[in-house]
This record gives structure tokens, sequence and C-alpha cells, in this order.
């Protein structure tokens, strides 16, 4: 190849690996009895991608493999052959192989090639076993046998041709060869005609590419190798007149692969919506939502023929891909393409439309439509560095300070002298607040990142463990920050493989429990008074504190049978322990809560364990929200100021004489409520000097971490603030009792204190004192 | 170690055949010097935020811009003049390996260039700095300056400035 294409290595590995997951996404959401037609094309079009970018760039391996995954899955796609089980497992393997190969050409791992080849036997011997009497059976039932590729099909081969202009990368002296190549790989699609290469005037080239393909695959194909911000892609459906004949005559175009399909049966172009009330009612929504945005006026609704002239009549949509007569490339029209996720919210109402509908509206259409217009809605995306993104969160940090430091700057001026200044300081504070909180929100992601992984990883465990198992995810639109989501992955995978292979029951235990056969593993998040917690629950045996006593024992742990349940299951996240019968290939080994608790902590979180006896057991994490700010309470000790994180703190009290308790002549016990919480005196902790001794005029702020309470006792509370967390050890040392540092509004430093230490410090202290 | 450190810093100066920049500073009497390349920025001497159990040359902490920079008093360290804070105490803010520290000094004189051979080792003898963190002793007509190796220095154990792991 004459251009150098690794300076586009990055973008293909980051592509496939999007591709791929959206594949797999999309296999463990498809239900292989009922495929939704819109699902096959999507993961059909996934691994088109995969096939023609991976093609490109001469990774032969990958394209092999995606080859047979894509003509078995376009056979599938066609309605030529029902959707099996076996076909899902094999093209998850498949997945697997190419997520393989991918890393390979990354140079992380190793290719294995046995396996490539073993995926690839394995899909052709399907694809063979597609040749037997079974081909052409519906895809699905609630389609009529007559319209095969019914609303995502009839949206996808439309029957259509695109007129491709175009730019190429690289260097000029590699065009020829390039355009050479493409032009190869876009025959794929149909017949291929290059109107006009780059000369000597023109860089552009046009190429006319006849094809009931839809565009997002040729834009694939395009993608890597054309200048991105040149391309355009038009339909070729704009040459057509509103014409009856016109209309056919274009199909004719592309007899080869239409005649495939069945559009020829229906008589009449317009009536090719007629026989299939819900795609027709799908296409007039998606016309009431062009009505939304505002072209509404040039639609007419009785005819089926007017959005042709009405998209010819559009040059402004020339640069957005592809509007076509169909519901899901109309919703493209506005939106950036994406391949559409399995599911969807239900719709919005607003979706149903101004335009009468010509077919009564089927119930499924407008999912179909609102799904396709979410679906667009959220992809509107644009990859930027968390670099640079986490250089705007520190200038925000910086304004916010600058800001706090000329609010107080002000707070000396008379105010009505001074009104305009102050009101625009007002302003200031709203909206650097605002901006701060956009700001953060870039990194938030929604938790469902991290929870769309299990669905696989309960799957093959269970599969390979004989047990039957129902992932549930709760809240999966929670947002936490983005090194969060990073950094939880592993540990919660550990835990729903732990709930799976121990917390489970095989079916026949669970049977003889009177429990149904099939286990469930529960994965919620919420967020809860600035933190975000995430619960895995299983409805199994529960923990066996018995079992967990004894092996402690065994392990020369100092255990006794008073010892509380928490404390029992506290145990099981030691270095080392394990319970497992059996170690397994799954868990048992020993290593791992006690690895997932430290990679917890590690983030600022806690795990929690509850468990019963043949109920179940939940396994709670709390994180914070996000890395880089908090809710802190200032207070003030001596001539000091310290941050304490809001989380911690349950409540603050003037201590009165008769609530501090005396434990063999020393008070540092605090009455409150009927509980006796040890003290923590901070000047003492740090040796401030100046502080206030005396209980009566000192306040008690009440806190609690790692379940247990302490009182610190300080000499005033200051105020209440969002802090930015700096970190001291950049340039020093951890400091024992300090978590951070941040900067106050007068410029001034101030130590966030390290709450759960000062807790464990009370306790640790406590009985030497008395 | 004084000899190896002494014969490394001699080979690297004729090699390149330049002399060497440094900034000189006073600590009560003494005159100091240091590599200018290692310095970032000189400033006053501002309100320190006190870090609890720290040694007493540890001021505490200020804000430069946004990063958190630990402030160390060299005079407390060295037991040399007054630790006394003016408007005109200087800080001189250093920049080692990444790491931004602090350090009080009472003024910052100049900048001169020393030629290796202007620079002698330094006997052994009994003071508050330790001769390892000596680099030598420059002669520049009727002063004498005490070359310290300000990197060892800060990266020392003695400092506490880092954390006893990530050495």
């Amino acid at each position: 190849m004459a251009i150098d294409m690794s300076q586009f290595y990055q973008v293909f590995f980051e592509e496939a690996a999007e591709h791929l997951a959206s594949m797999e996404a999309l296999l463990l959401a498809i239900d292989p009895g009922a495929p939704d037609p819109e699902e096959v094309n999507a993961l059909f079009r996934a691994a088109h991608s995969i096939k023609g970018s991976s093609g490109t760039f001469g990774f032969q391996d990958m394209m092999e493999v995606t080859h047979i995954l894509e003509t078995m899955l376009d056979r599938v796609r066609k309605g030529e052959a029902p959707l099996t089980d076996d076909m899902v497992d094999a093209s998850l393997v498949a997945g697997d192989v190419l997520k393989n190969l991918l890393a390979a050409h990354k140079g992380e791992e190793s290719a294995d090639r046995e396996a490539a080849e073993a995926i690839c036997h394995r899909l052709e011997a399907l694809c063979r076993a597609l040749d037997a009497p079974s081909a052409g059976a519906p895809v699905s039932a609630p389609l009529p046998p007559n319209a095969p590729a019914a609303p995502g099909g009839s949206a996808e081969p439309a029957g259509k041709g695109f007129d491709l202009y175009f730019v190429l990368a690289g260097p000029r002296d590699g065009w020829p060869a390039a355009l050479a190549n493409l032009v190869a790989e876009l025959q794929s699609f149909g017949l291929v005609e290059v109107v006009a290469e780059a000369g000597d005037g023109h860089a552009e080239c046009h190429l006319r590419v006849l094809s009931d393909s839809a565009e997002e695959p040729i834009r694939g194909v395009l993608d890597f190798v054309v200048d991105e911000a040149s391309l355009r892609i038009e339909p070729l459906a704009r040459r057509a007149d509103a014409d009856e004949d016109e209309a056919y005559g274009f199909f004719d175009d592309v007899a080869g692969s239409a005649a495939t399909d069945t559009w020829k049966s229906s008589e009449d172009a317009y009536g090719f919506f007629e026989p299939q009330p819900a795609p027709a009612a799908a296409s007039e929504e998606a016309y009431g939502f062009f009505d939304e945005n505002e072209v509404a006026s040039l639609l007419a609704r009785q005819q089926a023929s007017e959005p042709y002239g009405f998209f010819t009549e559009l040059p402004s949509l020339e640069a957005t891909p592809a509007p076509a007569p169909a519901p899901e490339n109309a919703a493209y029209g506005f939106f950036e393409p994406v391949a559409p996720p399995a599911e969807a919210p239900q719709p919005p109402p607003p979706v149903v439309v101004a335009a009468e509908p010509v077919a009564p509206p089927v119930a499924p259409a407008p999912r179909k439509v609102a799904s396709k217009a979410a679906a667009a809605g959220d992809s509107g995306s644009i990859r930027v560095s968390v670099e640079k993104v986490d250089q705007m969160i520190n200038l925000v940090g910086e304004l916010v300070i600058t800001q706090a430091m000329l609010t107080q700057a002000a707070s000396n001026v008379d105010p009505v002298l001074f009104e305009r200044l102050i009101n625009g300081l007002a302003q200031l504070e709203r909206n650097t607040r605002d901006l701060q909180e956009s700001v953060m929100s870039i990194r938030m992601m929604p938790i469902s990142v991290v929870f769309s992984r299990f669905p696989r990883v309960v799957r093959d465990l269970s599969q390979k463990l004989g047990k039957h198992v129902e992932l549930k995810t709760i809240g999966e639109t929670t947002e936490m920050d983005k090194s969060l989501v990073e950094r939880i992955t592993d540990p919660l995978t550990h835990l729903v493989r732990n709930s799976l292979d121990h917390g489970l029951e095989t079916p026949e235990k669970r049977k003889a429990a009177g429990k149904s056969e099939t286990g469930t593993i529960t994965l919620s998040a919420y967020h809860q008074s600035g933190n975000i917690v995430i619960e895995v629950g299983d409805d199994g045996a529960g923990l066996n504190r018995a079992r967990i006593l004894s092996k402690a024992r065994e392990r020369g742990m100092a255990v006794s049978d008073t010892m509380s349940d928490q404390e029992v299951w506290q145990l099981i996240m030691e270095p080392g322990f394990s319970t497992a019968d059996q170690v397994t290939e799954v868990s048992g080994r020993g290593v791992g809560m006690d690895v997932v608790k430290k990679n917890i902590s590690a983030m600022g979180g806690r795990i929690e364990l509850d468990s019963m006896s043949g109920v179940g057991t939940r396994i709670t994490v709390r994180l914070p929200l996000t890395l880089a700010i908090l809710d802190g309470m200032s207070v003030g000790v001596g001539p000091e100021t310290y941050i304490i994180p809001l989380g911690y703190v349950m409540e603050s009290m003037q201590p009165e004489r008769g609530m501090m308790k005396s434990v063999s002549g020393v008070e540092r016990l605090i009455q409150v409520r009927g509980e006796y919480l040890p003290v923590v005196c901070l000047h003492e902790v740090f040796r401030i000097q100046g502080a206030i001794t005396d209980w009566s005029r000192g306040i008690m702020v009440v806190l609690e971490a790692d379940g247990q309470s302490a009182a610190l006792f300080i000499d005033q509370l200051i105020g209440q603030h969002q802090v930015v967390i700096k970190s001291l050890e950049a340039n020093y040392r951890r400091v024992p009792g300090v978590a951070g540092a941040t900067i106050m509004g007068d410029g001034r430093v101030a130590l966030i204190l390290d709450v759960p230490m000062l807790v464990a410090m009370a306790r640790r202290v406590m009985p030497a004192a008395a | 170690m004084l000899q190896s450190a002494q014969a490394a810093t001699g080979q690297e100066s004729e090699e390149s055949g330049f002399a060497q920049e440094l900034l000189t500073f006073t600590l009560g009497a003494e005159e100091y010097a240091i590599d200018i390349l290692k310095v970032q920025e000189i400033r006053g001497y501002d309100a320190v935020t006190t870090i609890a159990n720290a040694p007493s040359f540890i001021k505490g902490v200020i804000n430069l811009r946004g990063t958190i920079v630990p402030i160390v008093d060299l005079r407390i360290k060295f037991s040399v003049g007054v630790a006394e804070y003016t408007p005109f105490t200087v800080v001189i803010i250093l920049n080692i390996g990444g790491r931004v520290v602090g350090m009080v000094v009472d003024a910052v004189s100049d900048v001169i260039s020393l030629k290796p051979e202007q620079i002698r080792p330094a006997p052994d003898f009994a003071s508050s700095v330790d001769t390892a963190y000596i680099m030598g002793l420059g002669a520049l007509g009727e002063r004498m300056l005490i070359v310290v190796d300000i990197e060892r220095l800060m990266l020392s154990s003695e400092m506490a400035l880092v954390d006893e792991a990530a050495q």
C-alpha cells in the first residue's frame, strides 16, 4: 500500500473496539426466538464495519473472521435463516476472538490463531447448515412473510445508492493506489463507478456506489481512508423524480441486489409501504419528527411520494447522512449516525405526530422510531483526551477560588455605593457555580458503562457452573466520575463472580430449599448523601457464620463465638481467606475480597457486607462521587482552619457539662442520646496551641466512618463550602490524619481531615487513656 | 561518596566546558550557593498553613497558584541566623524532579558562575549541615560560598519532605 496507514491505526483500534462492544451488547440482548430485525441489522452493520476497516488496514485475520460472521448474519438479516442460540454463541465467541486479534495488533496480547481458525470453521459450519431446508424461513413471526426486510429492512436496503464526494487522506502520491483499494473495497457493496478522480485542479474524488446497503457501512469503509471533513455522501434518491416510474427506475439500477428482496412483489411503488402498516406508520412518525424540526411545512401527508420531493428540495440536508424515505435514516438526518442500541426507553409522546397517519399507528412502530431518535440523540459526541478535561477542571477550580477571593474582598465595601459591583459579583458567583457543575459533569459517566459488561460475565459463568442465573440491574443511569468508573470495574467483576460462584446455590439445592431454580443477582446503583452506592446482591444461601469462624480458627486468627455478624463477615476480607469447599477455576483461591477491599479503600470508598442464611448476601460499596471535589464543613481550632468532609458529619452540638463522662478519671466519653461516643480532641491530635480546652466552650462534631462513630472536639464551626481537593502528597508527603488540602476563598491553604482515621484513632487511643 | 560526587561534577563541567551558574543566598552571616537550574522562582514570605506534627523547620504549606507547596526554613534546619519573618524575608521556590518546594532564606544575593577549579572540596568538619550535601566550597575573591547539592538535601529523609516509600 502506497500510503502509510499506521497513522490511522489508533482510530481503527478505537472504532473496532466500539463496534465489538456494541456487537456484544446486541448479541446478549437479542432474543433468538423472535429477533428484532433492527437488532439483527445493527449486528450486521457492526460486523460489516469491522470487516471493511480491517480489510482496509490489512488486518487479514480479523477480516477473515468477520467476513464469515457477516455472511452468516447477512442471511439472517435477509430472512433466509432463523437466528439460533448456536449462532448467538458462535458470534459471541467470534467477538472474543476478534478482541484478541485486535489486542494482538495493538501489541498487547499474542494472537490466538487456533481460536481464530476454530471459530472460522464453526461459523462456516453454521452457514453450511443454513443451506439445508430451513432456508427461507421468516425472520420473525410478527412480520408478514412477503415482507422479510420489514421495519429495519425497509429502512436499510431501500434500493438506492450513494454519490460519494471526498478527499483522500494521506500524501497525494499515494492517492491512486488508495483509490483503487477503496473501489475494490466498496465493490463488496455493489457496483462502483468512478465519476471523477482527483486531478491537478481538484483534490475531490467522486464515486458512485449502486447498492442497497445503508449509508453507514459505506461511511465506515471511507472513514479510515478519507479526510473526514471533506466527506459528503449523498443518496442517489435525489436524482429520482417523485414520479412512479422513476422510482422504479432507480430500484432497477440495483436490480441485482434488490431482486433478492421481495420489494418487487408489490406492484405499486407507493404501495410498498401499504402491505406493512407498521413501517408506514413508522415513516409517518419519522416525518412527524421532522415536523418538530421545522420542516413540516414541506411535508404533505397523504402521499408517500411526497417525501422524495421534499428531500430533493432540501439541499441543506446534503451534508447530513442519507435523508431517505425510511424512518431510520430520517432520524439520522438530524443526528450523528450510530449503531442503534438494543434497548431504548419507552417513547416520549411528542414523537406521535402532527401529521395524520396514513395507516393506523401500530404499537411497535412508534417505539422503533422513538428508540432511534433517542439513540441518535445521545450519540452526538466528540472524543476529547482526558488531560484536556482535567486541565479544564483545574482551571475552573482556580476560577472558583478567584471568584471566592473577589467576593470576600467585596464584602467590606459599601453596598450602596458599589451596588453594581456587588450585583456583578453575585452574577459571577452563579455563573461560576454553573460552569463548575457542567465542567464536572463532563467527567461523569453513567454506571451502565460498567454494568453493561456483566450480562456477559454472568452468562458465561452460569453456563460454566451449571447454574440458572438472572441478572437484574437497577439505576444504570447513575453517574460517577470517569476515573472511578475505570477503577471500579475490576472489583465489581470480582464481587459478581463471587456471588455467582459462592453465593448462589445449584438449581437442585435451590429447589430443595423451596426457592425458584433461577437465582437472581441484583446490581444496583444510586446516589446517597454525596456518595454513590453500588450494591451487589444475590438470593443465595448467604454466608455461613459457623464455617467462616472455623476457617478463621484453622488459619490461627483470633476469633470468638461472641463476635457480631458484621465482624464475622469482615473476616472474609482478610488476605488469603476462602471458605469455598473447592478451588475452582472461577474463585476460591482466597485472593480476592482483600484485594477488592483494598482497591475500594484506595478510591476513598468503603465496603459493607450483609448476609442472612438462606436468604442471600448483599455487598454494598460506597464511593465518593468524584475524586476532585467535595462538600466540606470548615472548622476552626486555635488559629487553624480545617475541612471535614460533610459526608461523615452526623451532627454537631455544644456539649454541656453533664454530657461528658469520665472513665478512670479521664473525661473521654460523651453521652449523645443514650449512646456513649469516644471523644477526639483535634488540638491534641494535631498539637495546636491556643485552642479551647474547656468542653463547654467548644463544639462537638459527631462523625461516622466505617460504621463507627466518634465525637471530634473543635473550637468553632466556620461554614460549609464545596472545596477542590488538592494533593498534599504531590510536593509533600502523607500526613497522618490529613486526607488532602484545599485552597480557601482568601487564598490560604486548609487541610482536609481524614475522618476514618480520626475515628479509628478514637477507638485505639481510648483504652490507653482509660 | 563525597569524592565521587566531586569527581562527577568536575568531569561534567570539563566536558561541557562551561562554568556552572549558581544562585547565592545568605543564611545569617553565611553565604550559600545552589544550582540555578533547580530554582523555579523567588517570592516573598507569605502566611503559611501549619502542618500538624511536622518538624519545626517545616513551616507549613502555601498556595502557589493552585499548587500546594511545602515551605522549609533552612535557618531553622541549619541553626544559623534568627528565624524571623519580615517583609524582606525571601522564599526560593525550587523545582526538584517535578516536586515543588519552597525554602526560606534571609536574602538572595546574586547569580554567579563558578568554574570547576574554583570549587574546592569541603574538608570533613562538624557542622549542622551534613557534609554529604555540600558539593564544595566556592572561592570568589574574599567570599566563601558553600555550594549545596540542593536536590539531594531536599530529597533526603532528614528533610522529611518525601514519603519514605517514595525514595
